[in-house]
């Protein structure tokens, strides 16, 4: 109570003194709302006790300034910082002069002198820090000024000798973000930015050495070239006691070792001269064996992104001189290769077999390793996982860049297959993938991958699949290895199955020549005996994809196939064409005249050339009422349908042209009808079937608006067009009947010349321009008029062209689990929940976490949208995602199995829920469009499954 | 000079046994108090007679520290503590202090009731014992009295071991004990701060060994029971209860979570399956993944690891065994080994070193026939491999943590003479520091340079900060005046003028004085007013003032003139200056001695 009376007061007091500034002298008139800083001003005034005012200030903070009004409120909070003798008042009053200049629409120029000013009487080193942490910013809001630079650095300069080290650490701040690129002219008293931030180095408080390295980092940054003498200092701090001292001087040392990759440096105690880059990449490669992991993640990921270093000293980092006793011992990676080379494969059988070999000289051995060496083996044994990532993903950058590295490092990333934690054995898998195209794999390093298949998570199998995919083998005992391996794995895991058989295809066809001698082994033929047919469904069948794809490149492989691995490959080609390739077959004929065994790379210009051509020959359709147009149209559409399916690359665009030409066809058909001449009651039949055609141009419009990528304003211009002409068409329709008001539509109208004006150029003759011409009498006049006109336009406006744009994707949703083949239904016990896995391939989906929904239609016409989330997203590949999720079904009671349907759908997130989705009223009568939910484009087929509910225990 | 003296009683040039005594600042501390595995007479514990000859030791130890449970590093423990007795504090950490009892319960089990031997302590002096331990935690500073702070760090090596940080004043000493650079399976790598201490006493197991990764290790070993299970053998593994065999059970439990696999795996029960459960406890003292997933699911807890029982092994189909002890010598790993010994499917693994004589050391070296009591013989027929894994630091890995705890001076202890030689080498060029490498009995001494403190007075400092000059830098010495008292152990500098205060005496004051002759024809007061403004001219920034009773007043210095009777030209001046202004008046008595210049009016 007390307090609200209180703040009742206040506000009454502030008021008055409202009036009292109002009638103040002229000066004070450039406050135009003086009614927050007189406030501040009152309360300020009010404040009994330190702790008062800081409250004052504290609730002033939370709430907005207006920029008018920031000055003032700066002027009062300064003069009462003068008066103030609690440091922790002038901090928040500090503190909220820097965040008051943030103020949009400020230009904090104004209260620079005077924050200035501030500094010379202040004796809190907290407050000082605070004030240069506030000018900061206000340097920072004023970019293009110069001039107020240039006195903040004076004053940062002049506080860098304070005995805080919060002062001198704002300084630094200060000069990193301000400090001028190009050295003031004819100032001969300020000295190099750089080389006074250098002095900092050596400062006696780690936060300000920290905060001199952050300083110089942030003018590189900014663009300012740093010295070479830098380095020198910033190799000493990378023996520094602090941890974060060291982690700024590894960025240092590489910052510097970026820009003179080149330049030479001595070697201490000795006469021999190195390039920077290579010794900056030993020293960091010291850090890796760093005391705090902070600094070890900071150096293994720095490590990588130093690709100019030289081989010799890359190779280094993998290398690790192991002895026993003073005796050189041979690695494990060492002694496999050997016992590879000598034909024996098994490994460590014998006791002491890894017993050390020639004698060492004690002075050859280098224990702690000078440079580079083996700061890898280090960092990926090391305790912390974080760690083990960053050196995995190190080792990935170098590699790629230098084949010779990714040789090397192959035993080492095949040995993290093995690491503890998961996230590290599929980085690691990942990074084999991306460098294999630099590497073969020997068989005893493959047999180490393909022990990775049995892995129970799927992540790991399908990066493991991922990876087999695009390896390289050696031997043909590799490539038997791998596909028996792939068999247990199908074999323990049924749900890879679409994953394994991708994967033995692309073994298949990248090995032909190592898979030709297995052929006949694996099919089972014999060159004097018939051997039985297989049955279709066996595993062994999956060699197929994998010889048949080998086939491709391997001319002499058919001749080894009998008579039913011809049939067999007639059925396979229907059947999972994705998988078989189109074999050229000795004898027979070509079975698909479209199979298109010679359309080469070639074809994709002449496709299209072909889709080009089909669209110009559209475009001559002037009239809508012209003879065989529609035939025209048909004709188009059909054809660019076979295109799609026949040329994956263009499918997306062809596809649209299609969808777009029938929209078009649609609305040509619906205008075409004779009924518009027919009375009323006649053409209630013809309506419905005109009414069906609107709406389906409506739903289609949609559909060419979300799921197509790659749009640009010009044809979504187009789509809205074709839109408004369905609608039109409804509203005529609708007015037929009964009457309706076309103020909707108008707004329509209206809203489209808003979004698309900078393409009504383009849209000459069309129904929108002519629509707009009659706007002004359109809006005037009565409803039935205004239908009339309509109508005239509607079907004297001509076909609307259509610009493809470069490239164009249609987004699809294929659902691999559930089949929807199943007859088994689901069981379970009603009225509790049954989880259902979905496995789905979503391409060309744009934000499919929060676009994507699965939509589960009940058999009683319900239907549901499920959010999946966002974790169940997997990204392997551009334009590509993989949902894997569960959906909950449940259903009460009922007796018999019941199908669901299950399907992704989008949901478009530009316009929420698109207007009018579901139809004008008109739409009444008509069946609702089955399985789609208000607002959402499926875009996958429907799967069904069937669930049966168990009957319920009493 | 102070020293520090470091004495092994056993581990000195040797392994086992490990006990070390150290003396520093005047304090004496046992570090670790070991037994030795190979002798089962006197020798087998550290020669105690060495402190003191007759009575008990608490008058001449400050502290013992253990540094973790293994029995060289702890196993006399009771008999120091309850047979020659000491009742001081035992410092260990909590899970040494939980697995100790039962592993000195476990040995006295051994000794007394199945070998017989009597004189050895008993149950209730191993209790008696434990009761005198402080437990210790990580990165806890503990004092052990006003002067003497310990604090642990992270080792490695078994559940709870711990390097230990000894500081006396400013003179320190580190203990390694046993530790582990890299991490493995169940527990983390060993770290410690930049603490550079005068001493870093570390163990030399493998001083001149580099290690392969222990990935590699662990792959092969996967790879080998996988390899038997799928064949549907049996395999063994022959362990010692603890250390290694849990570090062996999480990585196949955690294999048989990733693979999927359904074999049972089986652990010989015991004293592991107490062991285990401080193992469970004692999950902070652990290694990232298992600590991190702890919420989840314990590690410790198996899922796949059951508890083994006799009949088990003729169950058909695969199966894994953990059986103790490790080197096949007797117990429950011997009865199983020789009902699997005939099956070429199945596999022992022997994970560790195997003593000579052992049956684990004759398969080993590939003896496939075996002679039994009673004349039988065994057909070896399984396959035999060996797997090692150890976890002491590598020569790469001492080297390393001499380079995060950048010592002073350095002594290896717990390893082999001669290999010693070699690292003492390495370490003495590596990083240019002392290295000693004392043998039992022999005491290696060490002279440190403490810096000593002292206390000063702030008005002295203030004044010193008034005098002007750049702001204090710790990095440089500076020099200024005060007084130094000694008073009662402490050191304090203060003003002179305070210490004359503070001790009752009374200021004496030194003054000089000094005769210059010169020429000069002037009279005296011109003379005078001459040396003024020579003065004046020559130095800038000084008080000079002339004074009407004839002197000239430079800061507090006087000068006089005053002619000779017989030669008016020859004057001798006067000067007198306090002790204090020795600088300035030295430089004005040889500046006057170079006579005026003529030019001057």
């Amino acid at each position: 109570m007390a307090a609200h009376l209180k703040k009742r007061v206040y506000e009454e007091f502030s008021k008055v003194v409202q009036v009292t500034h109002e009638e103040a002298p002229a000066k004070k008139l450039r406050l135009s709302k003086p009614s927050k800083s007189a406030a501040l001003h009152v309360d300020l005034c009010k404040a009994s006790s330190s702790t008062d005012a800081l409250q004052y200030l504290l609730t002033f903070s939370r709430k907005p300034v207006e920029a008018e009004s920031v000055e003032g409120v700066v002027r009062i909070l300064l003069e009462h910082y003068y008066k103030e003798t609690d440091s922790s008042v002038r901090l928040k009053i500090a503190s909220l002069l820097g965040l008051l200049s943030k103020t949009p629409g400020f230009s904090p120029d104004c209260i620079v002198d005077d924050a200035i000013n501030t500094l010379s009487s202040e004796k809190s080193h907290q407050v000082l820090a605070q004030l240069l942490d506030s000018l900061l910013v206000i340097g920072s809001q004023l970019p293009e000024s110069p001039a107020v630079r240039l006195r903040l650095i004076e004053v940062a300069y002049k506080n860098l000798s304070d005995s805080s080290f919060g002062v001198r650490t704002k300084c630094l701040q200060l000069l990193g973000c301000l400090g001028l690129l190009e050295a003031p002219l004819g100032k001969d008293t300020m000295r190099d930015v750089q080389s006074i931030i250098s002095d900092y180095f050596g400062d006696q408080d780690p936060r300000v050495r920290t905060a001199a390295l952050k300083a110089m980092l942030q003018l590189h940054e900014r663009g300012m070239k740093i010295h070479q003498i830098i380095y020198d200092q910033a190799c000493r701090l990378l023996s520094d006691d602090y941890e974060q001292v060291r982690s700024a001087a590894v960025q240092m040392v590489w910052v510097l070792s970026q820009l003179y990759p080149e330049s030479i440096v001595p070697i201490p105690s000795s006469n021999e001269e190195i390039r920077l880059v290579d010794d900056a990449f030993g020293k960091i490669s010291h850090m890796v064996s760093d005391g705090s992991w902070m600094v070890r993640v900071q150096a293994a990921k720095t490590l990588g992104s130093m690709l100019q270093v030289s081989p010799h000293f890359l190779e280094q980092t993998l290398d690790k001189k192991l002895m026993s006793d003073l005796r050189r011992k041979r690695t494990a990676h060492e002694r496999a290769k050997e016992l590879f080379a000598s034909g024996e494969f098994s490994s460590g059988r014998k006791w002491a077999d890894d017993a050390p070999k020639e004698k060492l000289d004690t002075n050859t051995v280098n224990l702690i390793a000078s440079g580079a060496c083996g700061a890898f083996v280090h960092g990926l044994e090391d305790e912390m996982f974080e760690v083990r990532n960053a050196a995995v993903e190190a080792l990935c950058q170098l590699a790629r860049s230098s084949p010779s590295f990714a040789e090397k490092c192959l035993d080492f990333l095949v040995d993290m297959f093995n690491d503890e934690i998961e996230e590290v054995r599929l980085q690691s898998i990942h990074v084999l993938r991306q460098i294999s195209t630099h590497i073969t794999l020997r068989e005893d390093q493959l047999d180490t991958v393909l022990a990775v298949l049995e892995d129970s998570s799927r992540d790991i199998r399908e990066a493991l699949h991922e990876l087999l995919c695009f390896t390289n083998v050696s031997t043909k005992e590799c490539i038997q290895l791998a596909l028996l391996e792939l068999l247990k794995n199908l074999n323990k895991y049924p749900t890879d199955r679409s994953s394994v058989w991708k994967c033995l295809k692309f073994l298949g066809s990248r090995h032909p020549t190592l898979v030709l001698p297995l052929v006949p082994e694996l099919l089972s033929t014999h060159p004097y005996f018939d051997t039985p047919e297989p049955d279709m469904d066996d595993p062994t069948l999956r060699f197929w994809f994998w010889s048949l794809n080998a086939a491709t490149s391997c001319p002499t492989m058919p001749a080894l196939f009998s008579d039913h691995t011809f049939r067999h490959y007639a059925y396979l080609r229907d059947s999972l064409s994705h998988l078989v390739p189109p074999l050229r077959l000795p004898g027979r004929k070509q079975v698909y005249g479209l199979d298109s065994v010679d359309c080469g790379s070639g074809s994709v210009e002449s496709a299209q050339l072909f889709l080009q051509q089909s669209l110009n020959r559209v475009s001559t359709i002037q009239n809508l009422e012209a003879a065989g147009a529609p035939e025209l149209l048909d004709l188009t559409i059909r054809d660019l349908q076979r295109l799609g399916e026949l040329q994956t690359e263009l499918a997306g665009a062809a596809d649209f042209c299609a969808t777009f030409l029938r929209c078009q066809l649609l609305l040509m058909k619906a205008l075409q009808e004779k009924l518009w001449n027919i009375s009323v009651p006649l053409i209630l039949k013809q309506n419905i079937t005109v009414t069906a055609a609107a709406q389906q141009v409506l739903d289609e419009s949609y559909k060419l608006e979300f799921l197509y990528s790659g749009l640009e304003n010009r044809q979504v211009a187009t789509i809205h067009h074709v839109r408004l002409q369905a609608k039109a068409l409804q509203l005529i329709l609708a007015a037929r009947t009964r009457h309706g008001s076309c103020e909707k539509f108008l707004q329509d109208v209206e809203s489209f010349q808003r979004l698309f004006l900078t393409e009504l150029p383009h849209l000459q003759d069309s129904f929108v321009e002519k629509l707009l011409e009659l706007l002004p009498r359109l809006s005037s006049c009565k409803p039935v008029e205004q239908v009339k006109i309509l109508q005239t336009t509607l079907r004297q406006s001509g076909l609307l062209q259509l610009r493809l744009p470069e490239q164009i994707h249609r987004a699809t949703a294929t659902i691999i689990e559930p089949t929807g083949e199943s007859d088994n239904p689901l069981r379970f016990t009603s009225g509790l929940v049954v989880a259902l896995d979905i496995d789905a391939t979503l391409e060309h989906v744009q934000d499919p976490q929060n676009s994507v929904k699965v939509q589960v239609l009940y058999p009683d016409g319900q239907s549901h949208v499920i959010h999946p989330k966002p974790a169940d997203f997997r990204k392997p590949g551009p334009n590509r995602h993989r949902l894997i999720t569960q959906v909950y079904l449940s259903h009460t009671a009922w007796t018999g199995e019941a199908c669901f349907h299950l399907a992704a759908s989008c949901w478009p997130t530009a316009p929420p829920a698109p207007p009018g989705w579901d139809g004008p009223d008109a739409m009444d009568g008509l069946p609702a469009c089955r399985g789609t939910v208000e607002g959402t484009i499926p875009f996958s087929k429907h799967v069904k499954v069937f669930i049966m509910p168990k009957p319920a225990r009493r | 000079m102070p020293e520090i003296n470091v004495t092994p009683l056993g581990a000195g040039q040797d392994v086992g046994r490990s006990c070390i005594l150290v003396s520093i600042g005047g304090k004496n501390i046992m570090l670790d108090c070991g037994m030795h595995m190979g002798y089962n007479d006197d020798r087998r514990f550290p020669d105690f007679s060495y402190i003191t000859q007759n009575g008990r030791l608490t008058d001449f130890l400050d502290c013992v520290i253990i540094s973790h449970f293994h029995l060289d590093h702890c196993g006399a423990l009771p008999y120091m503590s309850e047979m020659v007795g000491y009742d001081g504090p035992i410092y260990m950490t909590h899970p040494t202090k939980a697995i100790c009892p039962i592993l000195l319960e476990d040995f006295r089990k051994i000794t007394v009731d199945k070998k017989g031997e009597t004189n050895f302590f008993t149950s209730q002096m191993i209790k008696d014992c434990m009761k005198k331990v402080v437990p210790l935690n990580l990165h806890q500073t503990v004092q052990v009295d006003d002067e003497l702070e310990i604090k642990a760090y992270y080792a490695g090596h078994v559940l709870g071991a711990a390097m230990v940080h000894i500081k006396v004043g400013s003179e320190s000493v580190v203990y390694t004990g046993d530790y582990n650079m890299t991490p493995d399976r169940h527990l983390g790598a060993a770290w410690i701060d930049k603490c550079r201490p005068d001493i870093l006493i570390s163990e030399s197991t493998y001083a001149t060994t580099i290690r392969d990764s222990k990935r590699c290790r662990e792959r092969d070993f996967l790879k080998k029971v996988h390899e038997t299970i799928e064949r549907g053998g049996k395999v063994l593994i022959p362990v010692f209860a603890l250390g290694r065999a849990q570090e062996l059970c999480i990585l196949l439990e955690t294999f048989w979570e990733r693979m999927n696999l359904k074999a049972p795996i089986y652990f010989s029960t015991g004293l592991t399956e107490k062991a285990n459960h401080y193992y469970k406890l004692f999950i902070t003292w652990t290694n990232q993944k298992i600590r991190k997933t702890f919420v989840q699911r314990n590690m410790f807890e198996f899922k796949h690891i059951k508890a083994f029982d006799r009949s088990y092994a003729d169950n058909p189909g695969p199966m894994v065994v953990f059986a103790t002890p490790g080197m096949l010598h007797a117990g429950q790993s011997l009865q199983i080994f020789k009902k699997w010994a005939g099956n070429e499917k199945n596999m022992v693994i022997m994970p560790g070193y195997c003593v000579q004589g052992t049956i684990g050391h004759k398969i080993l070296n590939g003896q496939r026939k075996l002679e039994m009591e009673g004349r039988a013989t065994l057909d070896v027929k399984l396959q035999v491999e060996y797997m090692s894994f150890s976890a002491h630091a590598d020569a790469k890995g001492i080297m390393q943590l001499i380079r995060m705890a950048e010592p002073r001076n350095m002594l290896l202890v717990h390893g082999e003479a001669v290999k010693m030689e070699f690292l003492k080498g390495k370490i003495e060029q590596e990083f240019s520091i002392d290295c000693y490498m004392p043998a039992n009995g022999e005491t290696a001494t060490v002279t440190t340079n403490p810096s000593v403190p002292v206390d000063i007075s702030l008005n002295l400092l203030k004044r010193e900060m008034a005098l002007g000059g750049p702001l204090p830098d710790p990095k440089k010495p500076r020099t200024m005046h005060g007084t130094l008292i000694m008073k009662e152990n402490s050191l304090k500098l203060v003003s002179s003028e305070q210490a004359l205060k503070e001790l009752g005496l009374n200021e004496h004051q030194l003054r000089f004085t000094c005769r210059v002759q010169l020429q000069d024809p002037h009279s005296d007061p011109d003379t005078l007013h001459r040396i003024y403004t020579h003065l004046k001219s020559v130095l800038k920034g000084y008080t000079i003032q002339h004074l009407p009773d004839g002197t000239v007043m430079v800061e507090s210095i006087v000068i006089k003139v005053s002619s000779s009777a017989e030669d008016t030209n020859a004057k001798v001046l006067l000067l007198s200056w306090s002790y204090q202004d020795e600088d300035l008046g030295s430089f004005l008595s040889t500046l006057l001695k170079k006579g005026l210049p003529s030019g001057l009016c």
